[in-house]
Formats: structure tokens, sequence, C-alpha cells
């Protein structure tokens, strides 16, 4: 099965180990990985910022490159979900474009959702004998559906001890340009996070998407707490070399 | 308007949202309030939607009527009305806020009323009536009790349904203790206990009973009014004259369909089965009725709402049946409150409707920044409007209008420039990686110049790796080549 990777600027930029560890996971279940070089962003900054023109532009640049692929894998549900719910409307008014949206949209998968909807792996023999909890995304959950999949495989994991993140499901505050933009609110908003991450009592923090694992440590590094931040598909590679 | 006592507050909608944010943030009364309350409604209404069956059948049908219902406003509107008028009440259509004050004020005059006793109305709030009470002269009295506690404190409503979701006992107590000379401790038995002592005789004094409508049912041209504090039914039927104030929008077309939205709204705001009481009136007294008005008008608002319907966008906005389960599940709304919002609707809906009704977005239009975009409003939705994407589009509007700054444009210009080419692409996170530099302490970006500081008021940056994952690639086809061979590690 051929897979590629559709890597997003944040983690091709700052984070090149999620996007490793994914790599390393989908080859290891017999899948074909490629990394098509003429991808850059989903458009997702610029929409949400009410640039739809602009936004437009660069999701071309993103068809394009996965124009030839048959299956596109992306480490953040919220890349993934942009694909999903608004390429369709971007390219209504351009027929031959809009087919290829369609059909991007027909391959674009996050991680966790192809883990366990197209290989049907849940359990990947990893280890990871910490105290750990699980923020859900929002765009992953809200806007892509992607709900049960990543405690799914957080469960099968040896060893681990699962702590109950408190109000789990409200937002971390990132929200893209929103951070900066309403820093008021989205201070606030992270604090509330940070606070019950850290009530939690775990000593890890895992998630599908790092724009928000990046919002949420970017507080716990500013707090000084000890919480160690990283993916999901990090938290199953490094388990599984250990095993 | 406002409902913040501190004046240095910006009132104006847009240009204000930072200032009243910051206000907000720092008012750990309403902070605690405001998430004590909304927890709690969040949960209950949780709780209802698994005791309910299937929720998502249950929504999709909601919707379906919401929707039918909208498309064919002009048809049920025509139906609605002319089932009042047959059961002996009068309708007036009001094109705006001001006819529709104007209208109330020509009933009042008629009655030569001195007293309006009112059941909570959030359209009697958009067209602010009782300001304009005020101004003639004639006395409005709030008798829900949350509007009760916010006429004493000379506040605006900061939830659709819980007004004065702000304000704690204390806070209450010292009001009642104001208003009325006695001493109050914080109890709410107690506190209850004087508001309805002290209204039962509004009741019985008004000349003007004045209410909202949460639904209207066209075939028969029933008011329908949901409370949980009976002053609904009070004000409706101990009044000579009834006054309804309804925005255009909110009908439905049969009993049948009444039953499912009632069934929505509780559930969806309160997580109750039903609200305590649940009024519909058809009429005003007829012969051989023990009670109810001798007169029964009915004010029917447009105020920008027939600007939505046609919209591809923006119509289903009026399917709206103003349960406030977004602004319970929202995270922004969590935090600063309904007053943040400076408008008369706040949460997402607000952030929402504002700007439309208002047809301003210059000012009003600036909410829609006032979301991480997180969907939740969405999600909690009762007839599902995607409210996440209203507001998106929302900005693509202020964008269209030139109404954002030119430094954000020609950020997106560039953004476009870059991101749209690959090899500018390359280029330019070559050249961040080196740029970044001056500002990186510990391997990380602490403090940032604008607009990066407002990242950096509250968290960490990491800093930019020298290899991107493009430039380790290479390196890792090959591990992976290896890694093939070996048959993986299954």
């Amino acid at each position: 099965m051929k897979v590629s990777l559709f890597v997003t600027c944040l983690a091709d930029n700052l984070y090149p180990e999620v996007v490793e560890s994914v790599a390393r996971i989908l080859t290891d279940y017999g899948c074909e990985v490629d990394f098509p070089e003429a991808q850059s962003c989903c458009g997702q900054p610029a929409f949400n910022s009410g640039y739809q023109d602009e936004a437009r532009e660069v999701s071309r640049q993103l068809i394009r490159a996965f124009e030839h692929s048959d299956y596109v894998v992306s480490p953040s549900g919220s890349c993934a979900g942009m694909v999903h719910h608004f390429y369709p409307y971007l390219f209504q008014d351009e027929p031959e474009w809009a087919a290829k949206a369609e059909a991007l949209v027909g391959k674009m998968y996050e991680f966790s959702q192809f883990l366990v909807g197209v290989l049907g792996v849940t359990d990947v023999g990893a280890s990871f004998p910490h105290k750990v909890t699980y923020h859900p995304s929002c765009h992953g959950m809200r806007l892509l559906g992607v709900k049960d999949e990543p405690m799914q495989l957080l469960s099968a994991v040896a060893d681990i001890e699962y702590q109950d993140l408190p109000s789990r499901d409200d937002c971390c505050g990132f929200g893209g340009t929103f951070a900066i933009k309403m820093a008021d609110m989205s201070e606030a908003m992270v604090c509330e996070k940070a606070a019950n991450v850290c009530r939690s009592g775990a000593e890890v923090l895992v998630g599908t998407d790092m724009g928000c694992m990046m919002n949420i440590g970017g507080r716990l590094n500013k707090e000084g707490k000890p919480v160690r931040v990283m993916h999901l598909a990090q938290l199953l590679d490094e388990g599984r070399a250990k095993r | 308007m406002s409902g913040h006592g501190n004046t240095a507050v910006d009132e104006r909608i847009g240009s204000g949202l930072k200032s009243r944010t910051k206000h907000a943030l720092n008012d750990e009364f309403l902070r605690k309030a405001v998430a004590f309350t909304t927890d709690k409604l969040k949960n209950g209404r949780l709780q209802a939607m698994d005791t309910f069956g299937d929720w998502e059948a249950w929504r999709e049908r909601g919707r379906a009527i919401r929707s039918h219902t909208i498309a064919n406003l002009d048809y049920y509107l025509g139906q609605f009305a002319d089932n009042v008028v047959q059961g002996g009440g009068n309708v007036y259509f009001c094109k705006e806020g001001k006819d529709a004050v104007r209208t109330f004020m020509d009933i009042a005059e008629r009655n030569k009323a001195k007293l309006v006793a009112k059941g909570k109305s959030m359209v009697s709030e958009e067209i602010h009536l009782n300001q304009e009470l005020e101004k003639k002269g004639i006395e409005a009295i709030e008798t829900d009790l949350g509007e009760y506690i916010l006429q004493l404190a000379r506040e605006t409503p900061s939830h659709l349904i819980i007004p004065a979701i702000h304000k704690n006992k204390q806070q209450i107590a010292e009001l009642f203790t104001d208003a009325s000379g006695e001493h109050f401790e914080p109890e709410t038995k107690v506190l209850a206990e004087y508001a309805r002592k002290k209204l039962r005789n509004y009741f019985l004094e008004a000349d003007i009973g004045l209410t909202g409508c949460n639904f209207g049912v066209a075939e028969s041209g029933s008011i329908t009014l949901v409370s949980n504090e009976g002053n609904g039914r009070m004000v409706s039927t101990l009044p000579k004259v009834h006054v309804v104030v309804m925005g255009m929008e909110r009908l439905v077309p049969t009993f049948e369909d009444l039953e499912v939205v009632l069934n929505l709204l509780a559930r969806s705001a309160t997580g109750q089965k039903l609200t305590t009481y649940t009024s519909i009136l058809t009429g005003p007294r007829a012969s051989g009725d023990l009670d109810g008005p001798e007169e029964l008008h009915v004010i029917i608002l447009d105020n920008g709402r027939s600007e939505q319907l046609g919209d591809p966008i923006f119509q289903e906005v009026l399917n709206c049946i103003r349960c406030a389960a977004c602004l319970n599940v929202c995270p922004v709304y969590r935090h600063v409150g309904g007053h943040t919002y400076g408008s008369v609707y706040s949460g997402p809906i607000g952030a929402v409707l504002t700007p439309l009704l208002q047809q301003d977005m210059k000012e009003a239009g600036s909410l829609a920044y006032a979301s991480s975009l997180c969907g939740a409003c969405y999600e909690a939705c009762p007839v599902k409007i995607p409210l996440h994407d209203m507001l998106v589009h929302l900005r693509h509007r202020k964008v269209k209008m030139k109404l954002t700054s030119l430094p954000e444009r020609i950020a997106f210009k560039s953004y476009q420039t870059i991101f749209g080419n690959i090899k500018l692409y390359k280029l330019a996170t070559k050249s961040a990686y080196y740029m970044q530099k001056p500002l990186v302490r510990d391997g990380m970006i602490k403090a940032g110049p604008p607009p990066l500081s407002g990242w950096t008021q509250s968290r960490f940056m990491p800093m930019l790796p020298k290899q991107s994952f493009r430039d380790k690639w290479g390196a890792l086809q090959q591990e992976l080549a290896s890694r093939r061979k070996e048959g993986g590690k299954r």
C-alpha cells in the first residue's frame, strides 16, 4: 500500500521527529511511504482568518502535490480537517479543481484514523511505563470525526498508566492566528488547560495535533512544569523501540 | 449601554472587544460564577441527551423543522398572523426596532399605562424598550428573577437564558439590601422569597404584561412561553393587556413540530425534560374564560432578520431556538462572560447574529474573531447551525470589505506568495532558522517582538531546528528501506 506523508508546515519545520515516527510505524505495517516534496501548507491560517482567495492559491499547491497519491496521511487532524471540511467549498466555482479537491478529500487521513480505520491496527505492540494523559484536538474530533481512535491505540499500550484529563474536550486556546490576535482570550484558555493537565497527575501529555501540543507545551514550559509533551505517533514509536 | 459599572471600558462593539476582554478576565467573581453555572448547564445537557434516545436523530428532526419553517417563512408568518387575528388578537409587523418601540408606545398610550410587568424577552432588549419606556415615564418591571436582579444593578443580561449568570449570591444579597433597606444574607431561599413577594404586587398592579415568545405556532396562532418561575404565565394572564414581542423567525408550523423543538429547547438549555411551566396561549380572554387578558397584541420584529433570507451561508442562523447551549460549551464565553461581546446576544450565536442583524461588519463584525473555531458550539447546537463555519465566513466578509488592517492584508498576501511556491517556501523556512537566532534562549523563544509577543506573553515557543523534515527525508528513506527489508517490527 502506497502512502504519501502530508507532513504539515508546522511539523515539517518545528517537529520533524513527529513525522519520522509516523513514517516508521506506517512502514512497519507494510506501507510504502513517500514524501511529495511539492507540499507546503493546507491554507488554513489564511482561510480561518478570512483570506479565502489566498488560502485557495496555497491549497492548489497541496492538491497538485498529492495528485498521484493513493493515500495521504497527516500527523494533524486540523490540517486534514481543513481539506475535508473546506476544500470542496473553496473550489465550488471551478469544476475541474473541485473534482481534484474531492479526490484529495477521499484519500486524506489523520494518522490515528488511518492506522485504526484503514490498516485495522489498534495494538502496535508498544510499552510505555509512564503516567499519560490525552488531549483530543477540536478539529480532529469535530471537523474530521476522529473520536475513539487515539484512545483505542493508547489503551492497547502495555504498562501505560492512563490519567483522565479534567474537561478533556475543551479547546486549549490555540486556534491558529487566534492565539496571537486574541492573545488574552487564548491565554485564559491555555492556562486552564495546562492546569488541568497538571491536575491529571500525568508525566506525559499526548495529542494528535502539534499546534495544540505546541500551545499547551509552551504554557507548561513557561510555568516550569515537568510534563513531557508529545505526539501519539512519537509515543507509539518510542514504546515499540523499548519493547 | 453596557453591563459594566466601569465606564473606562470601551463600549464600541469591535474596538472595545479587547479592553472588555481584559476587564472580564480580571474579574474573578465573574469568571468563577460563569464557569460554575455553565459547567452545571453543560453537564445537565449531556445527561439529558443520554436519556433521550437517539439525540442525533432528534437534532436532525429539529434542524429539518426549523429549516423548512425559515424557507417558507412568508407562508407561515401569514398563517400565524391570520390565526392570531381570528382568535381576537392584533398583529403588527415592524421592520426596525424603533417601529416596534413606537407600536408598543401607541398601545401603552391608548391604555394610559403607567406600569408594565415584563416577562423575559431578549427581543425587548434588542430594541432597548426599557430605556424608551423610562424616557416616557412608564415604569417597566422585570419579573424574571435574573432580569429583576439586573434591573436593580442597572445592567444588561449576559446570557440568553440565565441573564444574571455573572452575579454571585453575595452580590445579589447586596443589591437586595440596597434596594429594600432590609439586610439580606446571601441565602438563595431568602433572596428568592423576597423577590417573589415583591414581584407579586407588580403582577396585580401592572397595566400591561409584556412577554417574548419562545415559539409561535402557525396553525393556531398560539404563543408558547417556557419558564421555570411561572412569571411568564402571571404577566400574560393577570394584566388587562398582553403584548408579545417576537422575532419574525420564531415560528413552527404545527403542534407536532412544537413537541420536537420544546423537547430540544429544554434539554439543550438546562438539561430539563420540560421547563417547569410551558404556557400555550391562544387569543385574549374569550367569553367563559376564567382568566386571561382582555387585549392581545403581537409585535413581530424583522430588524435585520429578513436580510438573511436567501443567503446561502447565513440563512440557517435564523434556525436558532435560543437555548444558549452554544454559550454554555464555548470556551471563550466561559472565560470572558456575555458582556465582553458588547451586544445583546453573546456567545457564539451572538458573535454571528450581532453583525448580521446590525448589518455592521466594521464594529460588530469583529465579534467573529472572538472564537478559536473549536466547533463546540456546532456540536452542542440542537438544530445543527454551523456557527464555527459562519464565524469564518464573517471574517471573509470583513476581508472582502477591506475592513482588516493593512499589515494583516500584506501578511496574508506574502503567505500566499511564499506558501504557494515551494522554492520560496524552502528559502523562507531556511532564512527563518537564521533570523530566529537573536531571540533564542535555552533552545526556546521566551519573548518576541509583536506580533509574536501575542504568543510569548503566555507561553514559550519552540525554536526551529536546523534540519526540517524535508532536510531529514533522505536519511529517513534509507532507514525505512532497511526496516522494510527486516519485515518491519510487527
